[in-house]
């Protein structure tokens, strides 16, 4: 949460009605606050009309293991004891370390730890980002939307439909046009339903001429309130190719449904190779390669990310040349989720049959083989030319020391993959960051904790504000609006080497396919 | 909701940490282990009720101070009254000018009357009541700026000197000011003698007809701030060294009459990286910190 006495310096921005005031019960002096402003107390503020008690400002330790909850700052502070070896430094965090927006000032926290015998700087501030939104990513094979389709919350527009990825769907939320650009109403929807999905909340979103599908970071989405359980194992085509060997010899033939690429196993190039025979079945859809076909059916949420519920429709009448009384057909979808087990009769017409069990147990490699379907957010934001004033007297160096690596940008902690190009441009899965680390501005826009972490000596270099540089003492003593927390155990420790994180990005730059 | 009071140790577990409302006190006292057991008991004790009893007459305090003004009921209250009071008829004044040093002054007593202790100290915000036996002193570290918390000098306090309060008030600091200090430092015999004198001298260090001095009034920013309508400093523009010295000069003039009529022992005043010592320490000591070797040689000049 910023700080919000610093958030109206302008005198024709304050609004004059009283009635904006509001009346503070936490304490006998009952003050008036104004939006925008703490009470004598400094601890509770008025926020957008509304009394907050500001956040208490996050400390991070390092974990020794995984299951460490949170650590209370004071009341446990002597009974606790995570250290297995050498007292870990403390790490802090921007979290409700307040801004200083427009950041003409110095970043609230420039704090000294001595790490490794090297000094080390971290610049802890929270950033107002106008310029921010989500992408999220939907492990689903039902289609929620078509590309470009708006992405709607409360009614307003929100965001859009993206990509397809491998088996995952991709919204990408927020941005400035949304929160800005529009309505009153639209930015203020987008903001929250922004800072509901950052701090782990779930958001209800309904795509215009698709699904309604509520997200919430590392759960599974709820697709048109069914919940995914499951990704698919691959495409259709991929489908057959892993498990051919398994069908091989239990029965004549296996359609593979997917909205993507749908697979026939006797077509299949992996059908072939193990001499499966040649069955007259005969598909609808575009055929791409043997064995694979496009557009069996329109997008959907049933069988396969398609829209159909009966198997059989996407088949035409086998060729009667081929065929053969009796012959043993399996349709199963990409995630196992749907299948049924057919045996054509005299007429060459399919008759449904319960699943042979040696089919049901391939039915269910294939479910075993799809991983847990999540919805995954990563926040995106742009560091300004202001936030990066508060950090360096020369804020185009703080860009460059960046791309050199030479400081490392976390946000909670959690590491920062910071875009190529001009500008600081990053994204990071809020999954990783501590409960609760956004907040927002009523503008509107998003604060989120950004930290700069360099050697001393770089950030005196690149025009550090060395003046305000404290020691980390300073701020890991007593203080009651601190809170120290356990690090998140995947996330590398920001102190840590700087090397370990240039090979983490390069790992994040080289996928292909 | 009424928040209730918290009281408990800092992490190093001799520190007493105490809060209600905007009072935030740091309490440290020196001597026997018992003693200081009774002192911290005697000290939560008499913590719990002194948010209540100055909110009970709140609107009382908040009034500008004059000779004839009705004295408040509740001790704390009336301490506060009592020490704005000399300024009264100089400038706008009221008791709350005088609260921070003065809760920290009534824990103080409380602490001493209850116990036998080498030394103690009651910080609230940087208003300090401390309480010296023959032979202790107390060493305290000046601050410029909130926002920069790096020491500039530090005050060396002994139990023959009679100074038993410090203060530091600037623009910069939890409360408003009406002037552009960003810090103005005072010795005096007690806590709540000093904060009313910081206060009076940080208003004082000020250009009143500079344009690029953004004030605005209190009630803008605070609806029910004791300060009404009275314009409050929001920003300092960096000043012309002409301009620092015209503003210092201002405020050492009154501390130096403060002085004169022994309502302070000395004061530091910080404007822009410039400080001002008053009284003006004696130069033999120009090795050490100017601070440290003023408030060791000023000990005539503190007896109030």
């Amino acid at each position: 949460m910023p700080n919000p006495a610093d958030s109206n310096p302008d005198p024709s921005m304050e609004t004059r009605t009283p009635d904006d005031a509001i009346r503070c019960d936490a304490c006998p002096v009952l003050c008036y606050i104004k939006p925008g402003r703490t009470g004598s107390c400094d601890r509770y503020a008025n926020h957008d009309g509304q009394l907050v008690r500001l956040d208490p400002h996050v400390l991070l330790d390092q974990a020794v293991s995984r299951g460490d909850s949170l650590v209370p700052f004071l009341e446990r502070e002597g009974e606790w004891d995570g250290n297995l070896v050498t007292k870990p430094t403390p790490f802090v965090t921007a979290i409700g370390a307040g801004t200083t927006y427009p950041d003409y000032k110095p970043a609230p926290f420039i704090i000294s730890s001595e790490v490794a015998g090297i000094d080390v700087v971290t610049v802890v501030t929270e950033g107002i980002f106008s310029y921010c939104g989500v992408k999220v990513k939907i492990d689903t094979d039902r289609h929620l939307g078509s590309e470009t389709a708006t992405v709607r919350a409360e009614g307003e527009a929100v965001g859009h439909v993206t990509t397809s990825e491998y088996g995952s769907q991709m919204l990408s939320l927020g941005g400035v046009r949304h929160l800005t650009g529009g309505s009153r109403h639209e930015g203020t929807v987008t903001c929250q339903t922004l800072l509901d999905l950052c701090n782990g909340k779930p958001a209800e979103l309904t795509i215009d001429g698709g699904a309604s599908v509520i997200v919430q970071a590392n759960q599974p989405p709820v697709v048109d309130r069914v919940r995914e359980e499951r990704m698919r194992v691959g495409c259709g085509s991929a489908t057959i190719g892993m498990f051919a060997k398994q069908w091989f010899g239990k029965v004549d033939d296996v359609v593979v449904v997917d909205d993507h690429i749908t697979g026939v196993l006797s077509q299949h190039q992996a059908g072939k190779l193990l001499g499966v025979a040649e069955t007259g079945i005969r598909i609808k859809g575009r055929r791409s390669t043997p064995g694979r076909y496009f557009q069996v059916a329109e997008p959907g949420t049933a069988w396969g990310g398609t829209n159909i519920d009966d198997p059989r429709s996407i088949l035409k009448p086998f060729d009667p040349k081929t065929a053969w009384p009796g012959l043993r057909l399996l349709m199963v979808s990409t995630t196992g989720e749907h299948s049924a087990y057919f045996e054509l009769d005299d007429q060459l017409e399919l008759a449904e049959k319960d699943l042979p069990p040696a089919l049901k147990d391939s039915v269910a490699r294939i479910r075993e083989n799809c991983e847990p379907a999540l919805s995954t957010v990563l926040f995106m934001g742009g560091a300004g030319g202001s936030l990066r004033a508060g950090v360096t007297e020369n804020p185009v160096r703080l860009t460059l020391s960046v791309k050199d690596a030479l400081t490392r940008v976390t946000c909670g902690g959690a590491p920062a993959y910071v875009w190529p190009g001009g500008g600081i441009t990053f994204m990071v899965d809020v999954s990783r960051m501590p409960a609760n680390a956004f907040g927002y501005v009523p503008t509107p826009a998003i604060v989120a904790p950004i930290e700069f972490t360099l050697k001393l000596a770089d950030y005196a270099a690149l025009g550090g504000h060395m003046d305000h540089v404290r020691p980390l003492s300073s701020v890991t003593g007593a203080k009651d609006d601190r809170e120290r927390r356990v690090a998140h155990p995947d996330n590398p420790w920001p102190l840590g080497p700087a090397h370990s994180r240039t090979v983490a990005i390069k790992k994040k730059e080289a996928p292909r396919g | 909701m009424r928040q209730p009071p918290q009281i408990g140790f800092l992490p190093d577990h001799k520190r007493l940490h105490m809060s209600d409302g905007p009072i935030d006190l740091i309490i440290e006292a020196f001597g026997d282990p018992g003693q200081i057991r009774a002192a911290y008991r005697a000290a939560a004790e008499r913590f719990v009720t002194v948010l209540d009893e100055l909110c009970s007459e709140l609107p009382l305090l908040r009034q500008p101070m004059s000779p004839r003004s009705t004295l408040p009921a509740g001790v704390v209250g009336r301490r506060m009254a009592q020490a704005v009071v000399p300024y009264a008829q100089r400038c706008f004044i009221t008791p709350m000018a005088a609260v921070a040093g003065s809760v920290a002054e009534e824990i103080l007593n409380t602490m001493t009357c209850a116990a036998g202790l080498s030394r103690a100290y009651v910080n609230n915000g940087g208003d300090i009541a401390f309480h010296l036996t023959p032979g202790e002193h107390l060493v305290a570290g000046m601050m410029e700026r909130p926002d920069r918390p790096s020491l500039f000098g530090t005050a060396t306090l002994h139990h023959d000197q009679p100074a038993r309060g410090i203060a530091t008030s600037g623009w910069r600091g939890r409360s408003f000011s009406l002037g552009i200090a960003d810090a103005v430092t005072v010795v005096a015999t007690t806590a709540s003698l000093a904060d009313a004198a910081a206060t009076v001298i940080a208003n004082a260090v000020d250009l009143p007809y500079h344009p690029r001095i953004f004030r605005e009034p209190a009630r803008n920013l605070a609806p029910d701030s004791d300060l009404g309508d009275i314009p409050v400093t929001r920003d300092v523009p960096q000043l012309l060294a002409s301009e620092i010295n015209s503003a210092l000069g201002a405020g050492t003039k009154i501390a130096e009459e403060l002085l004169a009529t022994k309502l302070i022992g000395s004061a530091a005043l910080y404007l822009q990286g410039h400080i001002r010592i008053i009284p003006t320490p004696i130069p033999r000591h120009s090795r050490r910190s100017p601070l440290h070797a003023h408030y060791s040689d000023s000990r005539s000049l503190l007896h109030a």
